[in-house]
């Protein structure tokens, strides 16, 4: 601004075509300082402000990241110990079917053990009752067929002289005693 | 029926008591009881209802006829017209046992296979006098079942000597 001022008054010859002249060393020194000073004062402070903000900011991202990447650790690490948790659960389980399958092979194996020992019991029973009943009736049978027998053999054999034989020992019997 | 049963007796006695023949009435009356049990034809002929009263008698008295004292088949006849004829067997029984007990004696009923000599008879009623004490009358009955020997029921005494028994023990013990 002060070269287009003086270009439109005046044109000037200065003393020397590349230093300038004292006055605008001491003004423009003083300017500078002025503008430094104020620069220094009051956007010196807005220029650090700002870095600081854009510093908290960046440091903020970065603990967020950082934050970030330890939760992700720490789901890694929950996932990892699911994953163990769920291999755990399921030797357990896979162990636990087989104690069980197991403990049923055992029971039934028992089971059929005496529900067979039982069953060759009863067929035992089952086998001397109907051989004592077949006695039974065996012996019944001869019973029936010796009275048969015995009854007819008898009868034909007490002819009259036996009959008048057996009256005649009973009259004696009944009389001999008292 | 017990009442009734004493009643036929003691009327059939009374009667017989009355005409001075109660022992013959006794003797056939037992001897007519026997047959009834003995023979199923003629207890079904004097038993069937539908055979009218009179004829039941006809039929009696042409079984009986000459044989019975003519008071003993009218006696029998009554029983029989009665519609009593099933209980003949009772009535005779009791009625020995009244005309024993008039007389102080026990009645010995004898079952026998064979029918018994009147020798036989007197040494029976005699010995079973000298076992129970006191005289008896004999009652025999013709029974094929007793098979050979004799049974003997006085009372309460009973002296089986049957073979029928024998053969029943026998059986028991085979069992």
């Amino acid at each position: 601004m002060s070269f287009s001022l003086l270009a439109a008054e005046t044109l000037y010859q200065t003393h020397s075509w590349f230093l300038p002249e004292n006055a605008e060393i001491i003004y423009g020194g003083i300017s500078s300082v002025l503008v430094f000073s104020a620069l220094g004062k009051f956007a010196l402070p807005l220029a650090k402000k700002s870095l600081n903000a854009r510093s908290e900011r960046i440091q903020a991202e970065i603990d967020s990241s950082r934050s970030a990447f330890s939760n992700a650790e720490d789901e890694a690490r929950k996932i990892r110990t699911a994953l163990g948790d769920i291999q755990g659960e399921r030797a357990r389980l896979v162990a636990e079917a087989d104690a069980q399958a197991a403990a049923l092979l055992a029971e039934g194996r028992t089971r059929i053990q005496a529900e067979a020992a039982d069953l060759e019991a009863k067929a035992e029973a089952d086998l001397a009752n109907a051989a004592g009943r077949v006695q039974a009736e065996l012996r019944g049978e001869i019973i029936r067929l010796s009275s048969i027998v015995v009854d007819e053999v008898v009868k034909t054999s007490v002819n009259a002289s036996a009959q008048q034989d057996l009256i005649e020992q009973f009259i004696s019997n009944v009389g001999a005693a008292r | 029926m017990s009442n009734r049963i004493d009643a036929y007796a003691g009327a059939l006695a009374d009667i017989a008591e009355a005409e001075g023949v109660i022992a013959v009435v006794d003797r056939e009356l037992h001897a007519a009881a026997s047959a009834f049990e003995s023979n199923e034809q003629l207890r079904s002929a004097l038993t069937d209802q539908g055979i009218p009263a009179d004829r039941r008698q006809a039929i009696l008295e042409k079984l009986l006829g000459n044989r019975f004292h003519p008071l003993t088949a009218q006696l029998i006849g009554m029983v029989v017209g009665a519609g009593r004829g099933r209980d003949l067997p009772e009535i005779a029984a009791k009625f020995g046992q009244r005309t024993a007990s008039s007389q102080g004696h026990n009645v010995a009923e004898v079952r026998s296979a064979v029918a018994l000599t009147e020798d036989q008879q007197n040494r029976l009623a005699d010995a079973l006098a000298k076992k129970t004490g006191a005289p008896v009358n004999l009652r025999v009955v013709v029974d094929p079942k007793v098979v050979g020997g004799l049974v003997a029921t006085v009372g309460d005494i009973v002296i089986d000597g049957s073979i029928r028994t024998n053969l029943d023990q026998l059986k028991s013990r085979l069992s």
